[in-house]
């Protein structure tokens, strides 16, 4: 039998529930047995979790080359309540497999790298005990995201979309105790509970648009959604479509939600790259792409997403040209990318928004992961570990003076002292700006050439985002890897080992080289999503020279702006940002985030907790409880028990006994004056007696 | 022979005679002199009334009432003797003690 028949004879569809099984697996083992198989045991299995998945995901792929319209696995009945029938069932096809394999490829190579990362980071935080904790959360996180891709329902994928936003948030907070170095364990947390009530902001929304879709199509199963499409009105889909856009916003990061993402970068690295760049944020442009039908049938709602995305993308991208933490330039910059995968899909090209989500991933986490490394780098330069303490003599002063890592003030001329990492770090680079023939190029230049043909106005915020996203990053880049060293911790960087080194090289190989894989003209991938989305939603983009020529010509002009600005003259230690005095207040705007938390924070939060306060205070307290409970309802029933007890109790009842006594004394000393004593009285009442008794019966 | 109305009347006069010795001297033999007063007369009536109607059941009854008036004043007297002996007087006003 040939292989090509045997692949098509067989096929490994019922075997994809181990895509949630394997990573509880491995996270149970961890949390059982993490003490027992030591660090190296843990990473191990965390590990070899994320990887299996991935092979589980390979052999789905495989098995939808011989039948690539997909099939639904269901596992168990799960709700059945009158017409409400959930089922626990995984839809097999090419648009959940792609995620599946994202998800679960670059979760592999990221838990890998992590392993690495960690180890360095619980020394650094004094903190052994939560390594396990750690990569239990990973695992969790993989099997919760492959929950949310693979539901053939709505509530299945909104299962999966609170588990990632559980995870999310426990992850973001992970070092929520003090930690050694000064950065209090308050902020982290405090940045988990952002991310979770922003993203609640949006599962309302989300849960509001399925309420709908119940009331309105009578399912919330996929095929039977999407068969009703066009014949529901149309009211109720923009309703429905409107409301999923506040989901989107929150847990894609888009105006005006995306307030989560930069602070959520307290978390470890390996957290930013893998949750908020290459997966979780993306689950918002599964869920439009996913609802493609529905939202094809209102135009409205088609291009309220396009606008947000479109917005969203160039404002974020200009946040990230004032920032000098590292992971918050990367972190505004994943809003921006975001914002072009949102304004894509809401423009009815789903196909290049899954592909820019597909290489996002690859440089997007291959940037973050490099920045960890960077981040790495500088502390053990800052502070030397065990190992590395017998290399460099200890400089006791430097070690105890405030340090922050991320900041790309104090770094500089590292490229001398972590080459591997500076090289990845360009691959990813050239990725992102997209400079042909890196993958970004790709991808972006499908999201603006459709932009093109359909709505001008995103087509020029995108460009122009575009040209701001070319420009950061090679601010960036000259910033931290060129010039001289700014610091000592910079002049004393060291290289990462191997284990974090490797998975780095991995993702650059697939940031050159992804783009490939719905290169125009021959557009694998495009054909690829048509067994899902139909031949309408997924029509091949026609390749524009004029498009493409444009964004290159840009990208290049920013690169060389940032290098007139950024690489000529390299920043000195302790000088302010170049393009501080030209910009003034404009650019303290930018470095302050547009003051967006601070508007939200007046306008909002304030209110909010004014009312909580007043709730409280004034209603809780001084009106319930002071007014109502002690004056009216105490008091009340006091004086109520003292009517009981004193009139009523007192007066009436004891006067009942009493005067009963009372009686029966009266009556009795009245009687006894009878009882005179003289028996003449007595003989004479006998006699009357005696007469009155006889002349009864003599006259009867 | 003598009418019974005579003898009515006169036993009832008798009787009331008796009677209001009764309640109005106060030595207390001479109250009892008034109950064998009473007695005798209503022995007058019943003697009257067995003579008329020739039946016998009146005087026999006239026995009986004799012998309970003759036990009753031995027992009177016996404790009107203890009285005297007691409280050196008969008075029945002064022997109101047994008062409410």
């Amino acid at each position: 039998m040939l292989l090509s028949e045997a692949i098509s004879s067989t096929d490994f569809f019922h075997l994809v529930p181990w895509i949630v099984f394997l990573p509880v697996i491995g996270l149970l083992i961890n949390t059982f047995l993490g003490k027992r198989i030591g660090e190296k045991g843990v990473g191990i299995v965390a590990s070899l979790a994320a990887a299996l998945t991935f092979v589980i995901s390979v052999l789905q792929f495989v098995s939808l080359q011989a039948h690539p319209e997909g099939t639904t696995v269901q596992l168990a009945e799960w709700i059945h309540i009158g017409a409400l029938n959930i089922p626990w069932a995984f839809r097999v096809d090419t648009l959940s497999t792609t995620m599946m394999l994202v998800v679960s490829g670059v979760g592999t190579l990221i838990t890998i790298y992590a392993t690495g990362y960690m180890y360095f980071d619980v020394r650094y935080k004094d903190d052994l005990k939560s390594y396990g904790r750690f990569f239990v959360f990973m695992n969790l996180f993989i099997a919760t995201m492959m929950t949310l891709v693979s539901g053939d329902n709505y509530l299945m994928l909104f299962v999966g979309w609170e588990g990632v936003g559980l995870c999310s948030y426990l992850l973001i907070g992970f070092w929520f105790t003090k930690s050694p170095d000064g950065t209090s364990g308050v902020g982290n947390s405090e940045a988990g509970k952002k991310a979770f009530i922003a993203n609640r902001v949006g599962d309302f929304g989300f849960l509001i648009a399925m309420l709908l879709t119940f009331w309105a199509f009578g399912s919330l199963q996929f095929d039977a959604v999407f068969a009703q499409a066009e014949t529901v009105s149309k009211g109720f889909v923009l309703a429905i479509t409107l409301f999923m856009l506040l989901g989107v916003a929150g847990k894609s990061a888009q105006i005006p939600l995306y307030v989560w993402l930069p602070d959520a970068m307290a978390g470890p690295t390996p957290v930013s790259a893998l949750i908020h760049a290459a997966t979780m944020v993306t689950a918002g442009v599964y869920l439009v792409s996913r609802s493609a039908p529905l939202y094809t049938a209102v135009p409205e709602a088609q291009t309220a997403v396009a606008l947000v995305g479109g917005v969203t993308a160039l404002f974020a991208a200009t946040i990230a040209v004032g920032q000098y933490d590292i992971k918050k330039v990367l972190a505004y910059s994943t809003v921006s990318q975001l914002g072009f995968m949102v304004a894509a899909v809401g423009m009815g090209a789903f196909v290049a928004g899954m592909f820019h989500l597909v290489t996002h991933a690859f440089f997007k986490a291959l940037l973050f992961l490099s920045a960890g490394s960077i981040i790495i780098a500088v502390e053990r330069g800052h502070h030397p570990l065990g190992d590395d303490a017998h290399e460099a003599h200890h400089d006791e002063h430097h070690e105890d003076e405030p340090f922050d890592p991320n900041d790309m003030r104090n770094m500089g001329g590292l490229r001398k002292k972590i080459p591997v990492t500076f090289w990845v770090y360009v691959a990813g680079m050239l990725a992102l700006a997209g400079i042909p023939p890196f993958a970004g190029f790709f991808s972006k230049d499908e999201i603006l050439a459709d932009a093109s043909h359909a709505n001008m106005l995103v087509y020029v915020l995108l460009t122009a985002a575009a040209f701001l996203t070319a420009f950061y990053m090679g601010r960036q880049i000259w910033m931290v890897f060129f010039g001289k060293p700014r610091s000592h911790a910079a002049e004393k960087a060291v290289e990462s080992p191997l284990v974090m080194t490797v998975p780095l090289m991995v993702l650059a190989t697939l940031s050159v080289v992804g783009g490939f894989m719905n290169f125009p003209t021959l557009h694998q991938f495009t054909h690829w999503l048509e067994h899902t989305l139909g031949h309408e939603l997924a029509h091949a983009t026609e390749f524009s020279p004029l498009v493409a020529v444009v964004s290159t010509l840009l990208a290049l002009v920013a690169l060389g702006v940032s290098w007139l600005i950024y690489g000529r003259k390299p920043l000195e230690s302790g000088q302010a940002d170049p393009l501080k005095r030209p910009l003034g207040p404009l650019f303290t705007a930018l470095e302050n985030k547009w003051y967006v938390d601070e508007i939200y924070e007046f306008l909002i939060l304030k209110r909010y907790r004014q009312l909580a306060a007043f709730l409280a205070d004034v209603v809780d307290w001084r009106f319930w409880h002071d007014w109502f409970h002690d004056s009216v309802l105490a008091r009340g029933f006091r004086s109520l028990t003292h009517f009981l007890a004193n009139p009523v109790d007192l007066g009436v009842i004891d006067g009942i006994a009493n005067g009963l006594a009372k009686v029966t004394k009266g009556l009795a000393s009245t009687l006894s004056l009878l009882q005179t004593g003289f028996v003449r009285n007595y003989a004479l009442s006998v006699l009357m007696g005696v007469v009155l008794i006889l002349g009864f019966l003599i006259f009867r | 022979m003598v009418p019974i109305s005579y003898f009515v009347a006169l036993a009832a006069i008798l009787f009331t005679i008796g009677a209001l010795g009764v309640l109005i001297r106060r030595n207390a033999i001479v109250i009892f002199m008034s109950i064998e007063l009473m007695l005798n007369a209503a022995n007058l009536l019943f003697v009257a009334f067995a003579s008329t109607y020739a039946s016998l059941n009146g005087q026999i009854f006239v026995f009986f009432i004799i012998a309970v008036a003759a036990a009753e004043v031995a027992v009177g007297l016996a404790l009107i003797v203890a009285i005297f002996r007691s409280r050196h007087t008969i008075d029945i006003d002064e022997l109101s003690e047994l008062k409410g």
